[in-house]
């Protein structure tokens, strides 16, 4: 809802207005009275002073933070600024798992009365972005109609626990201080105009009903209106020559559109029953321009104020207006679809125009007045969409002069571009728009403007997944509103292409050429944003339709138990690491430092469980409020196709944004590099760290370096298997980031991986003690694998069921089971292998080994054993075998791995190895030839 | 006996032999699933009872499933998940995704057709969209959002395992033994593989992942029980329509199995190898001699059979030579004779003959030397010599190191066929040195 141009980077100078007063002479800090802030290059200046409701600069460019000021503080070379602050939170802040608590839909503009203390509520004054609107509503009362969008609404508290009732009281204090409607923010100092609060209330109720086909009309208004809130900021800050320019291409541009969806009488009409149709209150026609003038006004004061154009301008924009503003009267939950809508309609404007299609929407209210109302209208009831097109033509003539000749700024176009700016949602995009494309749509050749479409749509398809996945947590049950809304997103779009078509037609005619050439080329990209790809395709393997039976018997209970992936009520055998790993994570959550922490170990020895307990700990302990909150997030260096993905997982995790590698690593970079308020801990878990090893180690570097960083609070603990790791793939300066924290997972003893199965069968009775013992034994001194060893065990239960007669009879699992599974699992097949071959292959294995005796190698070429197998096969009494079958036979051996071959294309010249010892074959060969 | 049955008993000749071909070859063909695999029982059992586990329980598996080359893998599987699917409850409730190592070459396309065989979200038509990465993580992602009771079980039937471990960082094997040994949806990973020593390939971590259940298919079957299943392979089924030629069929295929040449010509394929790929091989050449003249199986038929199996497929190359390159390959074995297996070159093979056609050839006049060489090109292009050196280019034709790719065996046996061979030819290749 909010956006601010940060990524502009304007430079906002801070300045101390009123006498400072001694606040603490220990620290000889001093108070002021209010701040003074003001966008580098501009005059206008916004005073904030305590007791108001500010926004923060935080993570998020489209939700900053918003909170009380309580005091605005710096010390004596005041060079620092600081604020005391009482923090609200969005429920985006509020953790994933907790949201549900709210048990009701949130109001996208709810805000809620943070009671906790994780949260530094002292902040650099220099991260505040301008003031905002919060309104108390209490518990039992409905949201106000969403009318003004700049408005916040707080009605709970949360305490990171639960949401609770507001008391009033907490709110009160800044009643007492502002008027019970915090009067919008003075944008200049000195002459404050008649800013009337009051008239506010009115023009949400005076909002008339939507009838739907108007509501499709104005989508693209109501959207402006929806998105726009503290536009005023934007009007200080982003305010440029470009934009302004640029302007009234589009500005006329949207007029025709606006003015050919307009041009059939009846949707005319119906905009203005809909007005008349208001329910509730009965009003003239003048009524309600008047309030809507009011509420135009207010909006639109600055700008009027700071041009000093008159006032009977604006008014005049106001009036024509009424019609398109009943679009804002959507509620809430539909406003996902005049947002999409604006995206469409986005998509089929001209590039340049397309950057500021947010104004666009806003020109309409400027130039149908003036197209339609004035001309169309007196004119008599147009007849086709020429003659629609032709007065309105007329009317954007001058202005498109203004763009060719590049003249200074006049008041009326100040005012409109003023009004442009003032779409905060898709301004970010309008502006790197203007960044990057010139304004001048004459002046681009064709070319670079499908470029430039083309940068523009995929942003906007960028901005729309995000917005989508925004809406998507904010309304849970909208979705069956979704799907109607795109239907009359295709049938609206088709409509308006139509339209557009026609006028391109009737603009060639006209020889405007310029005019379709910005057109065309965005067409094929509108076909794009049509929803062909599985955007919000949810990952989920089918359900099954009849439930996962449950274990019947003591052997199959004792199965299910001994599985690998069932949890275990606790971690037996790794107390002192999970001891030494709770205490490094909590130490440095509490403090609210980083740091990093190397882990190593074979495989199967419980790191990662051992970690993932901890983090259930710790997060049990936070929840008892005994530690500040933390994020946990796990990434795998197996789960990545490349180690470069690591920075994408993260950032997903942390913010559930989607972008690409390099996108990503600058954006935790700054997230991790500047000082937010409000930050929590991450804990962040790097498994298999060894394949994030990349030549310039710029992943492993930066994983490392993050939690150097002062503003960091990033903890970040490694594993991997060797414990020489640090040592031998990194370079010194990822090596000494990393630290000297380490510890290492010693392969469990017999003793442990007893203990271990035994608190997993946790007295259901299966095993025999000395059964086992014999498996814990037998696993210990091959790798002390505890994967291997609870196999072994779910094996052992499974022969013993089988053994016996009937399942529900089988007892105890015995040695002789376990012994065997250990056969099964450890034997090397290869003697069975051989004893199992044909004839002609046995006897090439011996022919292989004379061949070897004979000439005292290792290795010999087909030709030469052959020569031996036909001598063999002669003393067995065997009819020797031609040289395609001798062949045959070899490469069957070859196949099963007996024995090793070069390629076969090499035919008689392969050289043949043994892949097995010449023991074994002639331990194996042996009973056979008995 | 009814009416009809009767009626049906008297089927013509060539429609029963028509008959008996088609059944038989979708015998041999491998078309259709044996009633019950032949030898190997227990691990059928094995592996149904795991698959089970996994259908009806939700417990994750892995289990490999190694064995030579034709010794019924593949049959096995198909047996079990016949058999598996046939169970009412599981016959919805479980996903196959049938990989193979030889057409998923790397776990971009193995990734692409997982999620395309599991129809996920991001499948469109018969199109998986999304990047490399975005399918790893949708994948995964989906696979976690599983729980061992409600989500479906998957079954990763991957058929050559190994080649899967070839993948660069084993990541979808590690990943797919990762999700069968955590808590998420329940899977079954099942690898076919011929290679014994498939455990060696698999890295550390994804070693530890496995469970290291491998059900070997290694078959000790006896010749008896070869000959029985033989007998078994060419008879009929009972359902035949026509009793008459059942019954004669049938009883043919018996005398013919106690056949003493038939015997042997089992005995020395048996010898051979065990596996019943190659012995359908020889029973369909044979069943294919069957006509309606001739309406069964003779032993000679067999015998025929098992020599166009045996050849030896460069025998066949030798009797298409000339007189000339004949005599260039007998120069190269008395080479071959004289330096002990070294290389030569066409300058030595060219000596050599020229001293055989001074001193002994009656029958065969000189050639020029270009025809020669011609000659020893094309021996070369049909590979039955080789040049020792990769660089050809470099050294001229004549002296580029060559080797035989034939044992002396075939070149005697090649000159025995020879038609019309020159006796002094025949003489040369005779005698022991040039």
């Amino acid at each position: 809802m909010v956006r601010y141009f940060t990524r502009l980077r304007v430079r906002r100078i801070y300045k101390w207005g009123g006498r400072p007063y001694i606040f603490d002479r220990k620290l000889k800090s001093y108070g002021f009275e209010y701040l003074n802030m003001s966008v580098e290059g501009q005059e206008a200046v916004t005073t904030v002073t305590p007791g108001q409701y500010i926004l923060i600069e935080g993570n998020d460019d489209e939700y900053p933070f918003v909170a009380k000021l309580l005091k605005l503080f710096g010390d004596e070379s005041h060079k620092q600024k600081k604020a005391l602050v009482q923090w609200f939170l969005r429920l985006s802040e509020v953790p994933q798992n907790k949201k549900l608590l709210l048990g009701r839909s949130p109001h996208p503009q709810e805000i809620f009365y943070y009671l906790g203390r994780a949260c530094d509520d002292e902040i650099n004054a220099e991260s505040i972005l301008g003031t905002v609107h919060v309104q108390h509503v209490p518990e039992d009362t409905p949201f106000p109609e969403p009318g003004t969008k700049d408005t916040l609404y707080v009605k709970l508290s949360w305490d990171t626990k639960a949401f609770n009732v507001l008391d009033p009281v907490l709110m009160q204090d800044t009643s007492a201080s502002t008027p019970p409607k915090p009067a919008p923010p003075l944008f200049t100092p000195c002459a404050s105009p008649t800013a009337t609060p009051v008239s506010r209330g009115p023009v949400h109720h005076a909002l008339p009903t939507p009838d739907p086909t108007v509501m499709r009309r104005a989508g693209s208004v109501s959207d402006t209106r929806a998105t726009m809130s503290a536009g005023k900021r934007s009007t200080l800050e982003a305010e440029s020559i470009h934009s302004a320019s640029k302007l009234s291409a589009s500005k006329i541009l949207s007029a025709k559109r606006r003015g050919s969806a307009a041009d059939t009488p009846g949707v005319r009409k119906k905009l203005q029953l809909s007005i008349g149709a208001s329910p509730g209150k009965k009003m003239t026609r003048a009524d309600v321009l008047c309030e809507l003038l009011d509420e135009e006004m207010e909006s639109e004061k600055v700008v009027s104020l700071k041009l000093s154009s008159s006032v009977s301008h604006s008014l005049q924009h106001g009036c024509s207006l009424s019609p398109m503003r009943s679009g804002c009267k959507t509620p809430n939950g539909q406003r996902r679809f005049p947002w999409k809508l604006t995206s469409i309609s986005l998509d089929r404007l001209s590039p340049t125009a397309l950057g500021e299609q947010d104004f666009s929407s806003d020109l309409l209210l400027a130039v149908i007045p003036l197209a339609l109302e004035d001309e169309v209208f007196e004119a008599g009831l147009p007849t086709d969409a020429g003659s629609a097109n032709t007065p309105k033509k007329r009317q954007a003539t001058p202005r498109r002069n203004y763009v060719r000749g590049q003249k200074p700024t006049t008041p009326s176009r100040r005012k409109e571009s003023a009004m442009a700016i003032r779409e905060p949602a898709l301004g970010v995009l309008a502006e790197e728009d203007s960044e990057d494309s010139p304004m001048q749509p004459i002046a681009l050749t064709p070319r670079s403007k499908r470029k430039s479409a083309q940068l523009v749509s995929l942003r906007i398809r960028k901005q729309l997944n995000l917005l989508d996945n925004t809406q998507e947590l904010i309304s849970d049950g909208d979705d069956d509103c979704f799907v109607p809304s795109k239907k009359e997103l295709q049938s609206s779009s088709n409509e308006e292409k139509t339209d557009s078509e026609e006028e391109t037609v009737a603009k060639k005619t006209r020889g405007r050429n310029c005019k379709t050439s910005v057109r065309t080329p965005h067409k094929t990209p509108s076909k794009k944003v049509t929803p062909s790809t599985p955007r919000c395709a949810t990952p989920c393997i089918p359900s099954r339709t009849v439930p996962a039976r449950q274990p019947g018997n003591i052997l199959e209970e004792a199965r299910a138990r001994l599985h690998v992936s069932s949890v275990p009520e606790s971690l037996p055998c790794r107390e002192q690491e999970f001891q030494d790993i709770y205490n490094f994570v909590e130490s440095k959550v509490m403090d609210g430092t980083g740091g990093c922490m190397y882990i190593s170990g074979v495989p199967g020895t419980g790191k990662t469980a051992t970690i993932h307990e901890v983090i259930r700990c710790l997060q049990h302990a936070s929840d008892m409020d005994e530690i500040p909150t933390f994020r946990f997030i796990e990434i795998n260096g197996m789960k990545m196709t490349d180690p470069h993905q690591a920075y994408v997982q993260i950032l997903q995790k942390l913010t559930d944004q989607k972008v690409t590698a390099d996108h990503a690593a600058a954006l935790l970079e700054k997230r991790f590099s500047n000082p937010a308020p409000k930050k929590e801990t991450t804990v962040l878990l790097v498994d298999e760290l060894d394949l994030l090893w990349t030549r310039k180690q710029n992943v492993m570097y930066n994983l490392f370096d993050w939690p150097t960083r002062r503003h960091a609070r990033l903890v970040v603990l490694t594993i991997a298997n060797t414990m020489d790791l640090p040592e031998r793939i990194m370079i010194n300066r990822v090596a000494s980031r990393l630290g000297l924290t380490r510890m290492s997972f010693q392969p469990y003893s017999f003793k442990q991986l007893q203990q271990i199965i035994t608190s997993r069968l946790n007295k259901v009775k299966a095993f025999e003690e000395d059964a086992l013992q014999l498996v814990s034994r037998k696993v210990a001194a091959l790798s002390g694998d505890a994967r291997r060893c609870l196999d072994i065990c779910r094996r052992a239960t499974e022969i013993c069921e089988h053994s016996a007669s009937h399942p529900s009879s089988a007892g105890l699992v015995k040695m002789s089971h376990v012994m065997e599974a250990l056969d099964e699992m450890f034997s090397s097949s290869y003697i069975t292998a051989i004893r199992c071959a044909s004839l002609q292959e046995q006897l090439f294995l011996r022919a292989v080994i004379a061949e070897f005796r004979r000439l005292g190698l290792e290795e010999a070429t087909f030709q030469q054993v052959f020569v031996q197998h036909r001598t063999l096969s002669r003393v067995e009494g065997l009819q020797p075998i031609s040289v395609s079958e001798g062949l045959a036979v070899c490469q069957r051996l070859g196949a099963c791995r007996l024995l090793l071959l070069e390629a076969s294309r090499l035919d008689m010249l392969q050289r043949v190895r043994l892949n097995v010892s010449q023991d074994d074959v002639l331990y194996a060969l042996k009973p056979v030839r008995d | 006996m009814s009416k009809r049955k009767v009626k049906e008993t008297h089927m013509p000749v060539g429609e029963c032999i028509s008959q008996v071909q088609m059944i038989l070859r979708e015998r041999f063909c491998h078309q259709r699933l044996p009633e019950k695999p032949v030898g190997m029982e227990s691990q059928h059992k094995h592996l149904l009872e795991l698959l089970r586990r996994t259908a009806v329980h939700g417990e994750s598996n892995s289990v490999l499933i190694v064995g030579p080359r034709g010794s019924g893998k593949t049959m096995l599987l198909n047996c079990v998940l016949r058999e598996l699917l046939e169970v009412k409850d599981v016959n919805k409730n479980v996903l196959p995704v049938h990989l193979n190592g030889l057409l998923q070459t790397d776990d971009r396309i193995a990734l692409k057709e997982i999620t395309r065989q599991l129809n996920l979200e991001n499948v469109v038509g018969d199109k998986v969209f999304g990047s490399f990465a975005e399918n790893l993580a949708f994948l995964l992602e989906a696979l976690k959002k599983g729980d061992r009771s409600s989500s479906r079980p998957v079954l990763f039937i991957l058929d050559e395992f190994d080649l899967f471990a070839h993948h660069k960082n084993q990541t979808l094997l590690y990943n797919l033994l990762d999700v069968s040994q955590s808590a998420q949806a329940p899977v079954a990973v099942i690898g076919l593989t011929c290679r014994l020593d498939v455990l060696e390939l698999l890295e550390k971590r994804v070693k530890s992942r496995f469970s290291h259940r491998q059900i070997h298919l290694l078959s000790s079957l006896s010749f008896i029980q070869y000959l029985d299943n033989v007998r078994s392979q060419l008879s009929l089924p009972q359902d035949f329509p026509d009793t008459k030629f059942y019954d004669e069929w049938n009883d043919s295929i018996k005398t013919l199995c106690e056949d003493q040449l038939v015997v042997d010509v089992l005995q020395s394929h048996y010898n051979s190898s065990k596996d019943f790929r190659s012995l359908h091989l020889l029973l369909m050449l044979a069943l294919s001699r069957v006509s309606a003249s001739k309406p069964a199986i003779k032993p000679t038929d067999l015998l025929e059979a098992s020599r166009v199996c045996m050849v030896d497929s460069k025998a066949n190359i030798l009797h298409g030579l000339s007189i000339l390159e004949l005599c260039l390959i007998i120069a190269m074995k008395h080479l071959n004779d004289i330096y002990e297996g070294e290389p030569f070159n066409f300058q030595m093979v060219h000596n050599e003959f020229k001293k055989f056609l001074q001193r002994k050839s009656h029958s065969i006049h000189n050639f020029d030397k270009p025809v020669v060489i011609k000659a020893f090109e094309h021996l070369q292009q049909l590979e039955l010599i080789k040049s020792m050196d990769s660089s050809t280019a470099k050294i001229q034709k004549e002296y580029q190191l060559m080797k035989l790719l034939l044992d002396h065996s075939q070149i005697m046996e090649a000159l025995q066929k020879y038609p019309q061979c020159p006796t002094d030819v025949k003489q040369w290749a005779m005698s022991a040195f040039g």
